[in-house]
């Protein structure tokens, strides 16, 4: 069997990751992509998503990251993002809430987009943290 | 010489006042605890943030980015200023509003330059009042509590906006940087344009065993449009944590200060009043005396 890549996933506030891993699929940018240890060498910004990997024993797990980039080398995963929060840990409280509160601004500000992107960035970390809440 | 009576009340209200001193001082070595933590947090993400920065500009050409390029003209600065929003922390305040005044004065010599204030902090933004500086954006209750990176980011925005649309030429942050326990200094730091990212010899030499380049996705110069708002964010919250951090410490001190005299003074005034009792005393005896000699007379 191939050997385990080291993964880490960190945000400005805390660590959140920091375990070797056998695959890790992460939402680049320019499509989803997934790595394995003796990766080349590589640099991508990633979209608000999800990442999975697969730790030790085989376990898939799921990792909600938002406004970030990751770095692959031969035998490390660094993701740094703005947020990231396990699955189990995901508030889905708070998520809805903010989807309201999204959607009610988009809908305020039809007629001036003043922080249209703003609000449509939020809207989707809403969307996206529901998603994968969803799925515990 | 004071009664004893006024003395007493002296050593009562000295010792109110030290409780008082001695609980904020307590207060600010946990919060300081706290702070430090959250600053230690973060520097794993700011070193390896700055690391990725460092070799994707060498890659990307120093135009590929608006943020990077200075302005020929200055004429709009905006300072980030940093303080604390209570006082009760010796001269944490005065030392960075003090550092805000010399700069306004150093750059408003020989060009016309219109300044203004983005404040964190009670103490700055009083400051600006006073000296009628102009306020474009403030925060109060942040230094000095637990804050997420949102607050900067949000405030990191505004300031990249407002550069990109030309509302300022240049941005500088006023903070105060956490050394140690005993020493906390006043920093003044350009924020954008930003200035070239150099690579210092250590980087390359640790970089060396990855020969390989990276496989960039999007381009270099893409990925590097992107970090560098970012690498604004992540400035700002760091200057923010290094406050925080350092207005517990600077607080700790003063209160510590503050309790050293309180003890000072009790055991000043606990002298005055043992011989301000001593002299009633002997004054008493004095009179006894002299009464029985009368009467013997």
């Amino acid at each position: 069997m191939a050997e385990n890549i080291y993964l880490e996933v960190v945000t400005p506030e805390k660590e959140v990751i920091s375990e070797k891993a056998q695959i890790v699929m992460a939402p680049g940018s320019l499509g989803e992509f997934g790595i394995l240890s003796g990766h080349t060498p590589f640099l991508t910004t990633l979209k608000t998503g999800m990442i999975k990997y697969t730790d030790e024993k085989g376990l898939e797990r799921f990792v909600f990251v938002s406004g970030g980039f990751a770095e692959a080398l031969p035998d490390k995963v660094t993701v740094l993002a703005e947020s990231a929060e396990r699955r189990k840990n995901i508030d889905l409280d708070r998520a809805q809430k903010a989807l309201e509160r999204a959607e009610k601004r988009l809908d305020d500000n039809k007629k001036k987009d003043v922080d249209f992107v703003r609000a449509q960035a939020a809207l989707e970390r809403a969307i996206r943290r529901i998603d994968i809440a969803k799925t515990r | 010489m004071a009664t004893l009576k006024e003395v007493q009340t002296q050593i009562g209200a000295v010792k109110k006042t030290k409780q008082i001193t001695k609980a904020m001082g307590m207060v600010a070595t946990s919060r300081l605890r706290g702070a430090q933590t959250a600053m230690h947090g973060f520097r794993s993400y700011a070193e390896k943030f700055s690391e990725v920065l460092g070799s994707l500009s060498e890659k990307a050409g120093n135009d590929a980015s608006p943020l990077l390029v200075p302005r020929e003209e200055v004429k709009k600065i905006n300072i980030v200023l940093c303080t604390s929003d209570r006082g009760l922390c010796g001269g944490f305040n005065v030392n960075l509003t003090g550092k805000a005044g010399s700069f306004v004065k150093d750059s408003a010599i020989g060009a016309e330059v219109e300044i203004s204030f983005t404040n964190f902090g009670k103490k700055g933004k009083d400051w600006c009042k006073n000296n009628n500086f102009s306020i474009v954006d403030e925060h109060i209750g942040v230094v000095g509590t637990k804050f997420g990176f949102n607050i900067a980011s949000t405030a990191g925005r505004k300031l990249v906006d407002g550069y990109l649309s030309g509302d300022y030429d240049e941005v500088y942050i006023i903070y105060s940087k956490f050394i140690s326990m005993a020493k906390q200094i006043s920093t003044l730091k350009q924020v954008l344009p930003i200035p070239a990212i150099e690579k210092s010899i250590e980087d390359i030499e640790e970089d060396a065993p990855y020969v390989a380049e990276h496989i960039c996705e999007p381009s270099p110069d893409e990925i590097l449009g992107d970090l560098l708002p970012r690498s604004i964010y992540v400035q700002l919250y760091s200057a923010l944590l290094e406050t925080s951090t350092s207005e517990h410490a600077a607080r700790m001190a003063a209160m510590d200060n503050a309790t050293n005299a309180c003890n000072d003074m009790i055991d000043r005034l606990t002298l005055a009043y043992n011989k301000a009792r001593q002299a009633s005393i002997t004054a008493d005896l004095m009179d006894i005396v002299g009464g029985a000699e009368a009467l013997k007379g």
